[in-house]
């Protein structure tokens, strides 16, 4: 039997059409060929080629397989806001049900109840994680939705500022997004300086006055640090009508100090630690904060309704927010967002439940102890460079200029990160665990 | 069309209690556990409770299977809803996506990530070639952040050209979608809001009257919202370039426009793609989707960083490297990477002449079907989508009637510019049978009166939802239904 789509076949394998039909079709609106259907003045219709050839699936399938192949297989002991734990195969297999997968927004919600309930069993569990009253669904990634805090904040003060301080262990990455996204509404970025991995509450007090609209630290940090001054930020802020907003993810919230409990405001960071595995940076922004702030939330919010029946339903609400109806005026310009993310992340913590949760993090904490008290008995490594808790991961210094120990160490098959002349950072989680002994054998021979 | 969404009620753990009071019960309904927390950190840097729903594994698919039934894709029916491009997502790219070699982390070396640059470098020339641009950068995560994105690489040109504080407006049509005002707000612009013409374009002499050296960008789509082709985009082009403005393609309806005409031939500087729309990667409920952007190679030098290109030694290796004047970064890491393999992979599937006629069938089934339908289409020759008008009937009501015959809505009241609008794009994926069921949808809804409109829908998982309530009582968490009356 030879497909109507196979090779030698001409068009889109996804358009059903046969021929008849097509010239019914062509009928049924008085048009001789499709061409004429199309209003391209003759000045700017394409009439070249792309010379992108027509492939079957196996040969398309092989094709990326093979570009793909060219990676190489690396064990990878990198984290620095992109982080990987075991994703269950439940997972996949619930959201790549396609009623899930190939939904729109919810914008027609008595036929999309699923999606809606999902997302609204997400925004509750990180309410309960964050203790903070509402968490949208969802942003891009952890810079983005720091970036949006900071443009709620200069929206929600009472007073005029355009601080935003920001620690000095801040990704780049990170700085820039938020430099990107707050400069049209004229905020300036600055940096107060930590100490030994942690806020430096002194240089913190120094930096801050009245015209900071928020200040940001995160828990764990940058470099792997559990920070021990929240309460202290948060009163510093606080001191000055300042927001706190505190970076962190889903597994660390599960056992480190509640963050409202700390006088945070807002709450960000990366979801997708739970639902994702590595993606090149693929994420899932956490936006958390006080219900205060409700009417300038930026992003989705799943609320609870109920329908004719006098049932409870869900239902995407505020959207007098959003920009398909407040335009220049939106509290934000997203539109799609990562909200089948959000499903993953929520599948997974449900799949944990809360003993799996705190487990998992209590081994973040253990795993980083172990790895670090192992390397530092690596002649050349001094490790965890901070006297901190550490979360996942930390830093260590390297006698060796840190750029070769990192090129003899991918020589060896695993990737860690340099992150100074004589420092390297190494994470370690459920994923990686495995192969720690001969991590720690191919330091050996390198360091 | 006969249809029946699943509904489900859970007298199982609820023993029957609130069963009537709800369709299935949330997972903190079924089993919620408040755990102390014991940590080898000290009790000072700890919390000292999590509470969160504890299910076993059978439980917990069930409860996510029963959702999916509760949820309405692409592949549960017909999905026509104006502007998004619903199209089918084929399944090996999935496949592909999920290979454990795409699964890499951000910050590896260039040498060890060949197959990832590799496929970036490939998929920056697809996009470069269809949409007859110079440069591209696949970072922005989606449209409306590849609408950003563009609009900081226009600020940029215009700071390099010493004209960074006199140009301070956006001009946007307005048929716009939202997102183009909303964008141009975070950038930091006055929006200028361009009233369309009579026959839904864009008016010559209105863009004449609004352009001026205080113009940054234009932002257009083409086909507009309307469907229409912008006929005129030549003298458009000149009128912005003239004024020393930029020209910006929303790619938002590049659909149609596969391998017919290219947003680069037309006068455009920079655009967005929307890869989740045109190149059938699936929008999962509301993302995640992608949205690179392409320049013409004098804005090429202020792309965000990182771009990917081959190594100069000619050895087929590629690397990472920064514009000149890149204006940095629009996402922590590089954007929605599993996404973007979709992407290729569709392309690489379907060639030129798939991608030609996928748009050639996009349009002859927008047509098709809006000569099959009893409501008034006001605005003509449109492409891939068309706007027709309820007429007396409220245009959300008729969505709501429709849910019953089993197929999606079109986009309802938008654009505002016809009354009652039900903006509908039935993509190239569906027969001339499923074209034919649709129409059928539309006419016996054209025929019911207001009051069967009103009561609907009656045969999905929910009934009519009160969105007044929702917004003025707000539940946004199962934390805040405790006080709820079951």
């Amino acid at each position: 039997m030879s497909g109507r789509h196979e090779s030698g076949d001409r068009g889109s394998p996804y358009a059903p059409h046969t021929a008849d039909e097509t010239a019914a079709m062509l009928d049924a609106v008085g048009a001789d060929d499709v061409s004429e259907l199309f209003d391209i003045p003759e000045a700017v219709a394409f009439d070249g080629e792309f010379d992108i050839e027509e492939r079957t699936e196996r040969e398309a399938e092989r094709h990326v397989r093979g570009l793909l192949s060219r990676n190489d297989d690396l064990t990878e002991f990198l984290g620095r806001g992109h982080y990987e734990h075991y994703v269950p195969s439940l997972v996949d297999h619930l959201s790549l049900r396609s009623e899930f997968l190939t939904s729109y927004t919810q914008y027609q919600p008595e036929i999309t109840q699923g999606f809606l309930q999902a997302l609204f069993e997400y925004q509750s569990m990180l309410v309960e994680l964050t203790g903070l009253d509402i968490v949208n669904a969802s942003m891009y990634d952890h810079a983005t939705a720091l970036a949006e805090a900071a443009l709620l904040a200069a929206r929600v003060r009472s007073t005029d500022g355009d601080r935003v301080l920001v620690p000095d262990y801040l990704l780049a990455n990170r700085r820039d997004v938020l430099e990107n996204y707050t400069d049209g509404a004229g905020l300036s970025v600055e940096t107060f300086a930590t100490d030994d991995g942690n806020v430096d509450a002194d240089a913190l007090a120094e930096a801050i006055d009245d015209d900071a609209v928020m200040v940001y630290a995160e828990n764990p940090t940058t470099r792997g640090t559990v920070e021990e001054n929240l309460e202290t930020v948060g009163d510093l802020a606080d001191d000055h009508d300042a927001l706190f907003c505190l970076g962190s993810d889903p597994v660390a919230l599960s056992i480190l100090q509640e963050p409202a409990a700390v006088g945070a405001d807002v709450v960000v960071g990366d979801a997708a630690t739970l639902g994702l595995p590595t993606a090149y940076g693929m994420g899932l922004g956490l936006f958390a904060c006080r219900d205060d702030f409700v009417r300038q939330v930026p992003g989705r919010l799943v609320g609870a309704s109920e329908d004719a029946a006098d049932k409870r339903t869900y239902t995407l609400t505020l959207q007098t927010r959003e920009q398909h109806i407040r335009k220049e005026r939106a509290t934000s310009n997203i539109c799609t967002n990562q909200a089948w993310v959000a499903l993953r992340t929520a599948i997974h913590a449900a799949y944990l439940g809360p003993d799996g949760l705190v487990n998992l993090a209590n081994d973040c904490v253990r795993l980083a102890d172990d790895l670090a008290e192992r390397l530092d008995d690596v002649t050349g490594l001094q490790a965890p460079v901070h006297d901190r808790h550490h979360f996942r991961e930390f830093v260590a210094h390297t006698d060796q200029p840190a750029n070769a120990v990192v090129a003899d160490l991918e020589a060896e098959g695993f990737a860690v990160h340099a992150v100074g002349d004589h420092e390297i950072q190494v994470c370690i989680t459920d994923s990686n665990e495995h192969a720690a002994d001969r991590l720690v054998a191919a330091f050996e021979e390198v360091a | 069309m006969n249809y029946d969404q699943a509904r489900w009620t859970d007298g199982e753990t609820k023993r029957g209690e609130d069963a009537d009071g709800q369709y299935e019960p949330l997972l903190s309904e079924k089993n919620s556990e408040e755990v102390e927390v014991e940590s080898p950190l000290p009790d000072e840097l700890t919390r000292d409770s999590v509470e969160l729903p504890d299910l076993e594994e059978p439980q917990l698919a069930r409860h996510y299977t029963r959702l999916s039934q509760m949820n309405y894709g692409v592949e549960s029916g017909p999905y026509p809803l104006g502007s998004c491009t619903m199209k089918y997502n084929p399944k090996f790219t999935e496949d592909v996506a999920a290979l454990p070699s795409a699964g890499v982390h951000h910050d590896r070396s260039d040498r060890s990530l060949q197959g990832t640059l590799g496929l970036m470098a490939g998929l920056q020339e697809y996009l470069a070639d269809i949409g007859g641009m110079d440069a591209v950068s696949l970072q922005p995560p989606a449209g409306a952040a590849g609408e950003f994105t563009g609009i900081l690489v226009a600020k940029a040109f215009h700071e390099h050209n010493g004209e960074g504080d006199q140009r301070d407006e956006i001009i946007v049509p307005d048929s716009a979608h939202g997102t183009n005002f909303a964008s141009a707000a975070l950038a930091g612009y006055d929006v200028v809001e361009l009233p369309s013409g009579d026959d839904g374009r864009v008016d010559l002499e209105a863009l004449e009257a609004a352009a001026s050296d205080r113009t940054a960008l234009f932002m257009l789509t083409n086909p507009n919202t309307l469907g229409l082709f912008e006929r005129d985009i030549e003298e458009i082009a000149d009128i912005v370039h003239d004024a020393g403005g930029l020209l910006y393609y929303d790619g938002a309806n590049l659909n149609a426009l596969l391998g017919q005409a290219r947003p680069g031939d037309m006068g455009f500087d920079i655009m967005h793609y929307n890869v989740h729309k045109t190149f059938a990667t699936p929008h999962g409920g509301g993302g995640p989707g992608a949205g690179p952007v392409g320049v013409v190679s004098d804005l090429a030098e202020f792309l965000p960083a990182p771009r990917v290109r081959e190594t100069e030694d000619g050895e087929a290796e590629y690397e990472r490297f920064d514009p000149e004047n890149t204006v940095g970064k629009v996402h922590g890491f590089e954007g929605n990477w599993l996404v973007l393999v979709k992407a290729y992979a569709y392309i690489a599937r379907l060639g030129d002449d798939g991608l030609s006629d996928a748009a050639e069938k996009a349009v002859l089934n927008a047509n098709y079907l809006a000569s099959q339908i009893e409501y008034e289409v006001p605005f003509e020759p449109f492409h891939h989508e068309f706007v027709a008008s309820a007429g007396d009937q409220d245009a959300a009501d008729v969505a709501k009637r429709m849910l019953d015959y089993g197929v999606h809505p079109p986009t309802t009241k938008w654009p505002e510019i016809v009354s009652e609008a039900l903006m509908t794009e039935p993509t190239e994926i569906e027969s001339k049978d499923t074209l034919d069921q649709l129409a059928d949808a539309f006419d016996r809804v054209a025929a019911e009166d207001d009051e069967t409109l009103a009561n609907a829908p009656n045969r999905t998982t929910a009934r009519r939802i009160d969105q007044t309530s929702a917004a003025r009582d707000l539940r946004l968490s199962w934390q805040s239904l405790d006080g709820d009356e079951e």
